[in-house]
């Protein structure tokens, strides 16, 4: 038995035990790190949504606040000045061309971010890309507090982002991105799907 | 011998027989452990937060006898506990109290240990083992905030959740395997509730007794900062400067409990939300997915990182601020240069970075509770450029100037 010398052969056999052991306790935590995931039913909870905007109204401070997905999509009207606003703002924006596509689908990369023809409704996902806030209205083009020439737009309360009435962001403000326009389409002058794109495009 | 002291004699042999270790462990910890006699005001702090903890564990447990941990329900549940459980407003009101009280303990705590050089060699393990449970602290603080389903509780989680949305690359689908939904909703508050009422305190009941077992290793510091170590009593063989925790500390402790009491009694029954700063005005109002409240900030204990993280205009990098300014604490013991401890013998120049580094706390915790104007926002640039360089320049700053000597022995200041 008082053998001095270490048998490498056993060491061997130890570390070996000690790999396959570590690989179980790998491998037996893979049902509670998974269980951490949205469930199967969470996941069914994500279909799209019909909305009437026959009650929109065309003032100035109107919105209508949908659940998809369980965040707040917002549906407003924007006046002719609103509108014509936006351009003269470009310099101030981070991405005033909506590049980044995870935020703006194909169809609505433009000026007003919307479908073509259908400018004067803005459809937006109202969760800032910052932290996740839903930023205020403020549709007034007045000066504010945090910018004298307000053109109208969106304020969040969390961390003072901003963002112009089509969704896009100002520059020096922590989100790093425009506000996400959801997929959405026109079933007639009066219904919009909320999560379906409008056909032909992706 | 009466038969009294027999039977209490033969009960102790019994014991002592089956357990031997109990009463030497009794000694080292108690009795015979030796901490220096001069302590001061600050050395309340370590034994209050416990209390504390003790507090926040036995409410806790009566809590969670009428929570509802579920959107659905928890906040007509805590409405529940505060109307309709006998006695319940006041376990409520004890244990969101306890939390504010707890960051106070501990904020204390760590400024003492600050002033006083007590993370320096040989206490270094000390030091982190304590902001280890600083961070562990602030986790559990923010999730038992999210469980009674306000308003400020939703979009507090919201936001502290989306932090991890500024990890490159996995940052969205750790959002949503942290939230175990696309939104803050009935599976967060369920495993926040099981996170908040047995992991985290099982994690913070094995750091403090870590906290406590690596300090009586090494011994407790002193405001003169001298190692009590040194001196022995001829005659006694005992430290000089040493007094056994008990009866001495525990006495001392109990006048400090006391007085602590009194005053977190006067706020549980009096002012228990102290004016929206220990429990927020929006969070008596029912979580609200679709609707961010006007004036969103966390309670006073995090409103220094948030007013950092809120300063900072780029995502990644303003997490990366907030979460840096917590860990770079643990870097401390080993940026520290200065030959003396204690605040009494250091030079003119580091006194007046640690007051300048105290008061730039305190500035950014009020800076964060306010709206943020551009004023306001470029000030807590400044202040949070000043923490960060507080600690980055430490091995410089904290060895310029002259030192006074420091004695052998602790001086009394009777």
């Amino acid at each position: 038995m008082a053998n001095e010398e270490v048998s490498s052969s056993r060491r061997n056999l130890l570390i070996a035990t000690g790999v396959v052991g570590a690989m179980g306790v790998v491998g037996a935590s893979v049902p509670f790190i998974s269980s951490f995931q949205p469930s199967a039913r969470a996941k069914t909870a994500g279909a799209p949504v019909d909305v009437d905007i026959s009650k929109i109204d065309n003032e100035p401070g109107m919105r209508m606040i949908v659940q998809w997905r369980g965040k707040p999509v917002w549906i407003f009207k924007r006046t002719k000045e609103q509108l014509a606003a936006l351009p003269s703002l470009d310099n101030r924006l981070r991405d005033p061309k909506s590049d980044n596509p995870d935020q703006t689908p194909a169809f609505a990369k433009n000026e007003a971010r919307t479908i073509v023809g259908k400018e004067n409704i803005a459809v937006i996902v109202g969760v800032c890309t910052h932290l996740g806030c839903s930023p205020s209205f403020v549709p007034e083009m007045l000066p504010q507090v945090y910018d004298s020439e307000w053109k109208g737009g969106f304020y969040c309360p969390c961390h003072q982002s901003r963002f112009d009435l089509a969704g896009r962001v100002f520059q020096g403000v922590p989100a790093p991105s425009n506000l996400e326009i959801p997929p959405y389409h026109f079933v007639d002058e009066n219904k919009i799907i909320v999560g379906v794109p409008p056909k032909g495009a992706a | 011998m009466n038969k009294i002291d027999k039977a209490v004699a033969g009960l102790t042999g019994w014991f002592n027989e089956r357990a031997p270790g109990f009463m030497p462990a009794y000694k080292k910890h108690m009795s015979e452990y030796y901490a220096p006699k001069n302590f001061n005001f600050f050395y309340y702090f370590g034994s209050l937060a416990l209390l504390v903890l003790v507090n926040q564990i036995v409410t806790g447990i009566f809590l969670t006898m009428h929570f509802k941990p579920s959107a659905a329900e928890a906040f007509a549940s805590v409405e529940y506990i505060m109307r309709d459980v006998p006695g319940g407003s006041i376990i409520r009101y004890m244990h969101s109290t306890g939390a504010s009280l707890f960051f106070i303990t501990v904020y204390f705590h760590m400024f003492r240990g600050l002033i006083y050089g007590s993370y320096q060699k040989p206490r270094e393990l000390v030091w982190v083992l304590g902001v280890l449970i600083f961070l562990v602290l602030m986790a559990e603080a923010f999730m038992g905030y999210v469980l009674p389903w306000g308003q400020m509780s939703y979009w507090g989680a919201q936001v502290i959740i989306n932090l991890f949305g500024a990890v490159p690359v996995i940052g969205p689908e750790l959002t949503e395997w942290i939230r175990g939904d696309y939104l803050v909703s009935d599976a967060t508050i369920n495993r926040f509730f099981a996170l908040h009422v047995i992991a985290l305190p099982l994690v913070i009941l094995l750091l403090v007794v870590l906290h406590l077992g690596a300090l009586h290793e090494v011994g407790s510091n002193n405001p003169e900062g001298v190692d009590i170590k040194k001196v022995k009593n001829p005659e006694t063989g005992k430290y000089a400067d040493g007094i056994p925790f008990h009866p001495y500390y525990t006495v001392k402790d109990l006048f400090g409990a006391g007085f602590f009491l009194t005053i977190a009694a006067f706020i549980i029954f009096f002012v228990p939300t102290v004016g929206g700063l220990f429990l927020e005005h929006d969070n008596f109002v029912p979580a609200n997915p679709l609707v961010t409240p006007l004036h969103i900030k966390p309670v006073w204990y995090f409103t220094p990182y948030y007013a950092m993280l809120r300063a900072i205009p780029d995502k990644l990098f303003g997490v990366m601020v907030m979460g840096g300014a917590t860990l770079i604490l643990f870097a401390l013991p080993w940026l520290d240069r200065s030959p003396v401890k204690s605040i009494r013998y250091r030079s003119t120049f580091s006194k007046i970075m640690i007051a300048l580094f105290t008061v730039s706390f305190l500035v950014l915790m009020w800076l964060g509770m306010q709206a943020g104007s551009t004023t306001q926002t470029w000030v807590a640039r400044a202040l949070t450029a000043f923490y960060f360089g507080f600690f980055i320049f430490m091995p410089w700053w904290s060895r310029i100037g002259e030192t006074k000597p420091v004695p052998d022995r602790v001086t009394m200041h009777d």
